[in-house]
């Protein structure tokens, strides 16, 4: 067994304020989706807005820390052992196999997760925020773009990609707890510290 | 008739009492008002030789007024309030009191002496006849009086009684003439109450017509009305509606339903503060979610959450069809509803009113095009539109405005199938109000208006809508975000326009949803089946 440190301090920070973020944004956005009543509008509206700013400040620091660290690269995909991890939790889990991905500080994410998280990163997020950029913006789009595109479009994309990104946060926070204990895959989420198997 | 009159006695007598005590409160004259202990006028009239008298009637004082003021009287005939005619330059009507037909007491012509009781000038008995040309026939009085005490008498076509006059008739309560003199020699700039004493009656009686206007504006709380109350900025009716030689501006048949020019500089705009934006500008709010949405909203449609707020109700549905049933012995009928508004009068029909009402919206360009005597009906598609709305989300040039929309029963002649004029006031053999028959009543009409009538009769429903643009509440009584952005919104059916938190698609949220479900199943089955083989592997 070795103990490495698998989540800086800021990868952390961004992990879980990301995490609160979200939270927000998804209760607020669909209460203003009107899936609920248990806020004034205004109110979710004003938080929903607050906290989206926040996030795209918190994504620019995020991206300068991926590029400069040259993190970027743990989402590389590969298809190299993800039919073996998705059989692991399909399957391995079950019987007590033991899970076929051996991670390292450079390598951290098994190909399940690179795929995952780069779908999070390059297709949920980006959606949701030109979207929802497009959208607080709306009264202020260039006479050619609003020739083009409909409020109501942005809005239903806007919406898609929320659904979206709710399903992620789901499977997300269940398979969180799929490590050898409940809490063996958070806990060094939030100390930064892991013991691995000494290969 | 006479419980009729008693109730409208009530309200006269109330309504003048209630002047002569505020009058010099909250005359909402703030165009003379002291500012800040100085009285901003150049003359006292009470000084001038000419306004002394004596005077015996009312046009005297008028011919006192002229002889300073040497334009005033032509300029009056140049106006609305004098002509009752206007040329609508988008629909190409003749409108105006004199042309059309209102879903309240139906056309002024044959009623005259009552209905041109309002009329801004003396002796307008005959409406086939312009009005009275003399000089000295432009009433000064019922704007620029300041005591209260000048009232145009209901009967007598414009002018103030001046005998003791029994009003209502029946009643047995005397009216005394009016003292000239004194009235004359306080002459000053409208108020409130000067404009009101007819707008604020409509329809025949306080709050009827508008919804918006109604005597509780002549001393408003703040929560009524922001800037006429004394509490707030205790705006007198021309300090929006600017005057520019006696024409005054904000007109109901072409209104200016989206106010590009903003703020009103002198010399660069249109002279008229009669809109939002001429004092508001174009960016009103500190929030900038808020100004976005000033391009599809007017500023009345959050600001005036509900209509006849100040404890008088407004008619909100007529229906002149059950009108003429006597009791067993010949006598009218008044039956009063559970506010002891009027719900049945014989003269009248079926009342019903309304207080704290929620406003209808719909989209609106400003211009409102009349169903006129002799426009063809759609008596096949009933209710018929007394008055339509222009306006569409697409034209970039409306907006979404709050409406009172008045709804009753009017008659139609069946044959030429046309809205009819009805003679309903006067002490003849033929008026509806004094025999109700409408076979009486209707021929009358036609015969004295000349207009055409085959002699059959029915009734048809009929809409009428009234823009909303008075009361208006304080900020935060203005109508919450999620009184729209939600399922059951207040502009719930209007198209044009997406709502979030109404608005959105129902397949999206269902796909959406189930995924968002099928992903808690998989979740919960999954984890059910790792609780029970970890059970088994401890085993």
């Amino acid at each position: 067994m070795s103990r490495v440190l698998m989540f800086k301090r800021f990868e952390r920070f961004w992990h879980w304020t990301q995490a609160l973020l979200i939270f927000v944004l998804l209760f607020t956005g669909f209460a203003i989706h009107g899936s609920y009543d248990v806020m004034r509008f205004s109110t979710a509206v004003q938080v929903h807005t607050m906290a989206a700013w926040a996030l795209i400040v918190l994504w620019i620091f995020a991206i300068f820390w991926h590029f400069t660290t040259g993190e970027w690269r743990q989402y590389i995909p590969t298809r190299d052992g993800l039919f073996a991890v998705m059989h692991y939790y399909l399957v391995g889990t079950f019987t007590g196999a033991a899970h076929p991905y051996k991670k390292t500080s450079r390598a951290k994410h098994n190909p399940l997760q690179r795929l995952a998280y780069l779908f999070f990163k390059l297709i949920i997020s980006p959606i949701i925020w030109a979207s929802g950029l497009l959208y607080l913006f709306y009264n202020d789009w260039p006479a050619t773009l609003a020739g083009a595109l409909q409020l109501e479009t942005v809005a239903l994309v806007h919406t898609g990609a929320a659904f979206a990104m709710l399903v992620f946060v789901i499977a997300h926070v269940y398979m969180a707890t799929m490590g050898k204990t409940l809490t063996s895959y958070i806990k060094p989420m939030i100390t930064g510290y892991e013991d691995l198997d000494s290969h | 008739m006479n419980n009729k009159r008693a109730l409208r006695m009530l309200f006269s007598l109330k309504w003048l009492v209630l002047v002569a005590s505020l009058v010099f409160a909250a005359n909402g004259s703030a165009s003379i008002a002291p500012v800040n202990g100085k009285s901003t006028t150049t003359a006292d009239h009470s000084k001038f030789k000419a306004l002394q008298g004596p005077f015996d009637r009312a046009e005297d004082v008028t011919a006192a007024c002229l002889t300073c003021h040497t334009e005033a009287g032509e300029q009056i005939r140049q106006t609305t309030h004098w002509t009752w005619l206007y040329e609508h330059d988008e629909t190409g009507q003749t409108l105006g009191k004199t042309k059309v037909i209102n879903s309240f007491c139906g056309m002024t012509i044959t009623n005259e002496p009552r209905c041109t009781s309002c009329h801004v000038g003396y002796g307008w008995n005959d409406m086939r006849e312009p009005p009275p040309q003399a000089e000295n026939a432009v009433d000064c009085l019922v704007c620029h009086d300041t005591t209260g005490e000048y009232w145009k008498f209901p009967t007598l076509a414009g002018h103030p009684t001046y005998i003791p006059r029994e009003w209502p008739k029946g009643s047995g309560k005397m009216v005394q003439p009016p003292d000239l003199e004194r009235i004359a020699r306080n002459v000053g700039a409208s108020g409130r109450a000067n404009c009101g004493s007819c707008h604020f009656h409509g329809g025949g009686a306080d709050g009827v017509k508008h919804g918006d206007l109604d005597t509780s504006l002549i001393n408003p709380p703040k929560s009524l009305d922001v800037h006429m109350s004394p509490e707030g900025l205790n705006f007198g009716c021309s300090d929006c509606h600017t005057t520019m030689g006696h024409a005054v501006s904000g007109s109901r048949y072409q209104a200016n339903a989206r106010d590009t020019l903003g703020i009103d500089v002198p010399g660069h705009t249109d002279f008229s503060r009669a809109s939002c934006e001429s004092c508001h500008g174009l960016a009103p709010h500190d929030k900038p979610k808020l100004n976005d949405h000033v391009d599809k909203l007017a500023c009345q449609t959050c600001h005036i959450p509900a209509f006849a707020r100040g404890g008088v109700p407004t008619k909100t549905w007529w229906d002149w069809s059950t009108a003429g049933r006597l009791d067993e012995n010949g006598q009218p009928i008044k039956q009063l509803d559970d506010h002891g508004h009027p719900s049945y009068l014989s003269e009248k029909g079926d009342f019903r009113h309304g207080e704290n009402v929620v406003p209808e919206y719909a989209w609106f360009d400003g211009t409102v095009k009349y169903t006129l005597a002799g426009d063809p009906l759609d008596i096949e598609n009933p209710p018929v539109a007394i008055n339509r709305l222009e306006g569409s989300p697409d034209n970039g040039e409306s907006r979404i405005w709050p409406f009172k929309v008045m709804r009753g029963k009017q008659p139609f002649d069946t044959e030429g199938q046309t809205l009819l004029a009805t003679h309903v006031f006067g002490a003849d053999d033929t008026s509806l109000w004094s025999n109700f028959s409408w076979e009486k009543a209707l021929q009358a009409a036609s015969d004295l208006s000349g207009m055409p009538y085959s002699g059959e009769f029915s009734f048809i429903e009929t809409t009428m809508h009234w823009p909303i643009t008075h009361m208006v509440a304080p900020a935060e009584q203005a109508v919450k975000c999620g009184s729209c952005h939600k399922a059951e919104s207040r502009l719930a059916g209007l198209g044009g326009i997406y709502m979030p938190g109404h608005n959105g698609s129902v397949w999206l949220d269902r796909i959406g949803w189930l995924l968002v479900a099928a992903t808690l199943f998989g979740v919960l089955v999954h984890a059910m089946a790792r609780v029970v083989f970890s059970g088994r592997k401890d085993q």
